[in-house]
């Protein structure tokens, strides 16, 4: 009966594997674990990630390489992408440590094991080859963040949030799942690899497989946040403690990239007439709502996720190049590839940049906080410089960068992404692109203000701990060091494409 | 159009309508009662399309569970149960319409003297146990989606737990190291109050 079944190749899903152990094995030691000794379940979760990141190392192969019936893939886009989510969790972790501490009904070891089983369902995300196994990436993501968010139970917002985010989450599920279902109705197979073959051999219901790429179109620009499917993001990341909004601004945003990637790219290339122009649209949307919308922002966490949609309607735009640029005139697939590739590693560069960029903004909000105060508003930012002129700078360079100043690694970002838009002819785009970026610039500059210019309303000093003042002046070094030298970055995205999407 | 058609399309605005009802319904106990109706008639669908295990797992799970869910709604919305009994003859028609409905779908499926599909157009081909094929699928090449379900449901389980559990009430212990360095102005109090006259 099982004669024709391979037994399949566990090596590539090795850190899958690993970190689905260790976040069950953590789950059991913090039972053991005294409140007031939470630190030992935050230690094993870092130790935890890091083991990953140490495994993806040794079991990575430039080929790609297909296991468990071509359900998972494992090729140089995830793993680079996989080492910067155990990255971005492990300063996630450290710069939310402090905050959760203070406050006692979130500091449980659920919330590094959940912690832990988001880190696990990125992963998923980002190694998938199959519909199936993108869903359940997606929802294993989302189910410990809905948790997560709604962990602090007292908090009226955050209650709201969670049920907000809950609801709209199954609604883009359920988009999504119908969107899959039409495009296995016209093709036959669940498989993107499949998929591609049976779309490229143009040998399918043309109505069905556009109305289901409708839907699916529809589910991931929900996961993206994306203008129109946009209206949970300010009130999820202003209603959630603010260390989950940093976990939820940050490495999910590589996720999502890969499985646009996987699914638009890798799957549906062949029809990329059909979706380029959603995408265009819903970037240009989100460019125009999230830049505007962002500047009527009181609430510093609010005004970050207005700026979230506007940076991936701009990200989405890398995406759509790279489309334009591949297929021809006459509808053929085809075209200058090192156009697409071009195209495709700006938008991966432009993710990498913004998670860098949210990372350092949200900690910043979290090293301000203190038990009782959350330093979420504008005017809390006035006269930082005053308080501490560091950490003013550096939460100036990230403002700065986030707005796209030259050099800071968002200037470059932004420039990439753009060379991609003027390369594929869309010279409109890149202009609009430009508008709203300065548009947008206005209420990032507004923080520089209020914080160089006003008088502080909050004379505290600013206490954090070594850790979180060391790695938070990293980070914002970082957005300096690589906004002067991008391209040891854009190599590394462009090399990780090539091997992985267009292979020689 | 044949037969089979006829009865999918039938099943399917049965379903539409189930649905629609779902969420139209003020009542919740008619939106529990149509939930079941279109969930019977998913089954329904799927048994049409030959899946008989998954039609009768959906009857099983959730038929089942949205039973449980339903006495859920009656526990959490305080309603009182005698009132529900007087009520049994309000919801009676309605019950008993779906009911019918139910049954009149099971005997459209199962009436199998039309719905004997010529071998050639089978879906399943004959001498192919769909439980068996599901069950050999699922631990074979949907294994890893599989295990990923699974680690779903504990991540489902942990939320509710974390979610509900508001831990023990402490118990009235006294800890003996804070009485030892207790101080006599932590018990006592004295307030100065100004003399009342009058």
């Amino acid at each position: 009966m099982f004669d024709h079944f391979v037994v399949p190749n566990l090596l590539p899903a090795a850190p899958e594997i690993f970190l689905a152990l260790m976040a069950s094995a953590i789950l059991l030691i913090d039972l053991f674990v005294k409140d007031s000794r939470r630190t030992v379940t935050f230690a094993l979760s870092v130790l935890a990630l890091l083991g990953c990141a140490a495994i993806q190392l040794w079991v990575a192969v430039p080929d790609v390489t297909y296991t468990f019936s071509h359900m998972f893939v494992a090729d140089l886009m995830s793993v680079l992408l996989k080492l910067l989510v155990y990255l971005t969790v492990i300063v996630v972790l450290f710069y939310s440590r402090a905050y959760v501490i203070d406050r006692g009904e979130m500091n449980k070891g659920e919330y590094y094991v959940l912690t832990l089983f988001a880190t696990l369902g990125m992963m998923v995300m980002i190694s998938a080859n199959h519909f199936v196994t993108v869903y359940i990436g997606i929802e294993l993501l989302s189910l410990s963040l809905y948790a997560m968010v709604a962990m602090n139970r007292d908090s009226l917002a955050a209650s709201e949030a969670a049920i907000k985010y809950f609801v709209l989450g199954a609604l883009a599920s359920g988009l999504l799942l119908y969107g899959m279902s039409m495009i296995y109705g016209a093709t036959g197979s669940l498989e993107i690899t499949a998929v591609a073959r049976q779309v490229h051999g143009a040998n399918v219901n043309g109505n069905l497989l556009v109305f289901g790429l409708i839907f699916l179109v529809a589910g991931l620009a929900f996961k993206l946040g994306v203008v129109p499917f946009h209206m949970w993001i300010p009130d999820v990341y202003h209603g959630a403690p603010t260390s989950v909004t940093l976990l939820i601004g940050s490495a999910p945003k590589l996720a999502a990239f890969a499985v646009v990637i996987r699914l638009l790219v890798s799957g549906l290339l062949a029809a990329a007439n059909e979706w380029q122009d959603m995408l265009i649209i819903m970037a240009v949307l989100s460019m125009a709502i999230g830049n505007l919308a962002a500047i009527a922002q009181t609430n510093i966490k609010r005004m970050l996720a207005y700026s979230a949609i506007s940076h991936m309607g701009f990200m989405l735009l890398g995406i759509v190049t790279g489309v334009v640029a591949v297929v021809g005139a006459d509808g053929t697939v085809g075209g200058d590839i090192s156009n697409a590739l071009d195209a495709y590693s700006s938008a991966m560069f432009y993710v990498i940049a913004y998670v860098l960029m949210s990372l350092g903004t949200f900690g910043m909000i979290l090293m301000m906080a203190r038990a009782g105060f959350e330093a979420d508003t504008l005017d809390d930012f006035k006269g930082l410089n005053q308080r501490s002129p560091w950490f003013a700078a550096i939460m100036m360079m990230l403002m700065f960068s986030m707005a796209g100043v030259p050099f800071f690694i968002g200037f470059f970002a932004k420039f990439a992404v753009l060379m991609a838009v003027i390369a594929a002819g869309y010279t409109w785009l890149a202009i609009v692109a430009v508008l709203f970026s300065l548009i947008g610039a206005f209420y990032y500059l507004r923080v520089v203000k209020l914080m160089y210019f006003d008088a502080p309303t909050d004379e505290t000093p600013i206490r954090a701990g070594l850790d979180m003042r060391l790695l938070i002046s990293a980070n914002g070094v970082a957005v300096a060091l690589f906004g002067m030298f991008p391209q040891s970055i854009m190599a590394l995205c462009a090399a990780a494409l090539v091997y992985s999407h267009f292979p020689h | 159009m044949d037969f089979q058609t006829l009865v999918f399309y039938f099943l399917s605005a049965i379903l539409v309508f189930a649905a629609l009802r779902v969420i139209t319904a003020r009542n919740p106990i008619h939106a529990a009662l149509h939930l079941i109706l279109a969930f019977f008639t998913c089954g329904g669908i799927w048994a049409l399309l030959q899946a008989e295990f998954l039609a009768i797992a959906i009857i099983l799970v959730y038929v089942g569970a949205v039973m449980v869910l339903f006495l859920f709604v009656v526990m959490m919305l305080d309603v009182n149960i005698d009132r529900i009994r007087q009520g049994f003859w309000n919801y009676l028609p309605l019950g008993a319409v779906l009911g019918l409905l139910m049954v009149m779908e099971m005997g459209l499926v199962l009436s199998s003297k039309y719905l004997q599909a010529p071998a050639a157009d089978a879906v399943v081909p004959a001498g192919v146990s769909n439980v068996r094929e599901i069950g050999r699928l699922m631990f074979t090449d949907f294994v890893y989606p599989f295990e990923l379900a699974s680690i779903v449901l504990l991540v489902g389980m942990i939320a509710a737990i974390v979610l509900t559990y508001r831990g023990r009430k402490p118990s009235k212990y006294t800890n003996p190291n804070q009485q030892v360095f207790v101080k006599a102005k932590d018990r006592i109090r004295v307030l100065k109050m100004p003399v009342e006259k009058d």
